[in-house]
């Protein structure tokens, strides 16, 4: 059995009166490529958003690498933070910063390395995620929808984070970019030994790259495991979702 | 989660080669002690790095190997690697899978081509302005032609937020004025025993130049760097690009409700301003010297006379009308990153509370002229 990585218990979300999550449990282990499927409004990015601390549940627990984040000392949040990367679904780069920038960004704040070391990691973790060299010196104005994806990704990446959180990683790229992009992370995972967290709708990423996922819809999880394992379950949810009759996804 | 050694570098001379030890966790946070030997590192024969010992490398681990060794070759010194394994080799592929190059930055233009190009950008944002206006003047003539297309439910939801939800800072600021204004003179007036001229200083002095002009810096303040935010965050989300799709014209539907309602709105704002400005002076006649309510209102109607009042109000729709166009205009200047809507938002503010004040100053000259 693999060490558990993110373990999530019981947790209740809701909005006012907008229940999200009722008692929803989950398991992601180390070195696991790990996607959180659903629906719109089932509430899956606000899992993600629970997880990387953003947002704090109404109840419930969320242990990552053995430590209770809803309830931490500043310190140790701080801590934790760092030992995770995280790529948002728009990327996020900080706008009044080059790409370049940006990432080293991290390295500044956190590292007492040299520049140079710092200038040659950053070309490095460019060059990793398939940016051309040139994009150190170009504001985030400048770059395509693909182009700020990665860059995000290099950023996430930056401080060789043991865990990576993608949100929606595929989703504005095209087929060809986004096949690219699921070779990369898998790529990152296994040699890096990564493990990898991510919201998605993309059936190809889920049939070539995901490992184990987790269906939400009806404020729970529907079902957990890998495709195979959950393509057994009945369940109109699961039909829907992987369209089991027409042209989807076969066991 | 592995917790292990730091990172540590023995720099052994041997015969022919000098041996780099390399041991512990080769992990960023435990780097920065062996990047500060090798900086200060400068070989005289070919290096030996012996990574056997090295328990985990991370991208920075490999990045500081290969930062090194090539500057250590570009000196003359080739370097070598023993007991280095197969995941080593496969990391090192990974991250430098193409041939390491440098681009060079953007170059730093001199001086004299900055001061040219801004010369030529602030021609140009001139020409840009010019074509705004100009379009905005067809959509409004079209606009005339075809009443109904003017948005008067717009118009008024305009008044209201533009408008009336000013009352309470045009009211505040303006009776400070007031205040302020009436202060000042009594202390002057009074060692000439002249304390009733006050009613003439406050009535004239507020009513034609200073409630016009705070009514209007409190509204370019206000309302200038709202319009620019609607406008700059509907430009972000593409939901002009969608009006124009559906054949909404952004400016028959975002800038003239905006002009025509603070066109109206501010004259009334002006007379609003005037009563509460004059009240404020009343209050501080009355207690400094002894001016009674009843006295000041008898005395101001022989002393203002009523084409002071009149120039006061007129100014409104011009003042309004480089505000509400100054503050549209930034607007639809914003542009896809986030940094452009802070920018174009202070650009707004400041053009707009410079255009009122030239205007204010070109309506004095003006007036003077022509002695009224």
């Amino acid at each position: 059995m693999k060490p558990i990585v993110i373990e999530a218990r019981d947790i209740v979300t809701r909005f006012g009166d907008n229940l999200i999550h009722d008692t929803i449990s989950c398991t992601i282990f180390e070195n696991e490529i790990y996607a959180l499927l659903g629906g719109s409004g089932s509430g899956k990015s606000t899992l993600l958003r629970e997880m990387i601390m953003l947002q704090t549940p109404q109840s419930g627990s969320i242990h990552i690498f053995g430590e209770n984040i809803t309830n931490l000392s500043l310190q140790q949040a701080q801590n934790l933070r760092r030992k995770w990367g995280v790529l948002f679904q728009a990327g996020a780069l900080y706008s009044s910063l080059t790409v370049g920038e940006n990432i080293a960004l991290l390295y500044n704040e956190y590292t007492d390395l040299p520049p140079n070391l710092i200038h040659e990691l950053v070309k490095l973790k460019i060059d990793l995620v398939g940016l051309p060299a040139h994009t150190i010196h170009l504001y985030p104005s400048q770059l395509s929808g693909g182009m700020i994806k990665r860059a995000a990704l290099a950023r996430a990446l930056a401080l060789d984070p043991k865990l990576l959180f993608l949100d929606e990683p595929t989703s504005g790229l095209d087929p060809l970019s986004s096949r690219q992009f699921d070779t990369l992370i898998k790529q990152l995972r296994d040699l890096l030994g990564l493990t990898v967290v991510m919201v998605t709708h993309d059936l190809d990423t889920i049939h070539h790259i995901v490992d184990r996922f987790a269906l939400l819809g009806e404020k729970k999880i529907i079902a957990e495991g890998t495709l195979n394992e959950v393509l057994m379950i009945n369940h109109p949810i699961i039909d829907y979702f992987f369209q089991k009759e027409a042209h989807g996804i076969q066991g | 989660m592995k917790s292990s050694a730091p990172a540590t570098l023995t720099i052994v001379d041997g015969a022919a080669y000098h041996i780099l030890q390399c041991s512990g966790a080769w992990t960023l946070h435990t780097l920065a002690v062996v990047a500060q030997t090798l900086e200060s590192f400068t070989p005289n024969k070919p290096l030996q790095w012996d990574i056997e010992n090295v328990v985990e490398f991370d991208s920075s681990g490999v990045a500081l190997w290969s930062l090194y060794s090539r500057k250590f070759s570009k000196q003359g010194f080739s370097s070598e690697m023993i007991g280095d394994r197969e995941e080593h080799q496969q990391l090192y592929h990974l991250l430098y899978p193409h041939h390491n190059e440098e681009t060079p930055p953007p170059i730093h233009r001199s001086w004299l081509y900055r001061i040219g190009r801004e010369t030529h950008h602030s021609f140009q944002g001139t020409e840009r302005f010019l074509n705004f206006l100009g379009e905005a003047f067809i959509v409004f003539l079209y606009s005339l032609r075809h009443p109904s297309t003017i948005r008067y439910r717009s118009i008024g939801s305009h008044i209201i937020t533009a408008g009336f939800d000013a009352l309470p800072i045009i009211a505040v600021s303006s009776f400070l004025i007031g205040v302020v204004v009436a202060f000042q003179s009594i202390v002057q007036l009074q060692k000439f025993g002249a304390d009733i001229l006050i009613v003439d200083t406050i009535g004239i002095s507020l009513t034609r130049e200073l409630a016009p002009l705070i009514t209007a810096i409190v509204i370019a303040g206000r309302s200038a760097s709202a319009f620019t935010a609607q406008i700059g965050a509907m430009k972000m989300t593409q939901e002009i690009d969608a009006m124009k799709t559906m054949g909404f014209h952004p400016y028959l539907f975002l800038v003239w409700p905006r002009v025509i309602a603070l066109m109206i709105v501010i004259p009334l704002l002006i007379f609003f301003a005037d009563i509460v400005g004059i009240f404020g002076g009343m209050v501080i006649a009355n207690t400094q010297s002894n001016l009674s309510y009843i006295e000041f209102i008898n005395r101001l109607q022989g002393a203002l006379p009523i084409r002071h009042f009149i120039i006061g109000i007129v100014k409104g729709p011009f003042f309004a009308f480089l505000i509400a166009l100054v503050g549209t205009y930034r607007g639809f200047q914003v542009s896809l990153n986030t940094e452009s809507i802070g920018l174009f938002t202070t650009k707004s503010v400041v053009n707009a509370i410079f255009l009122v004040i030239a205007c204010d100053a070109l309506f004095s000259i003006l007036l003077t002229e022509l002695k009224l």
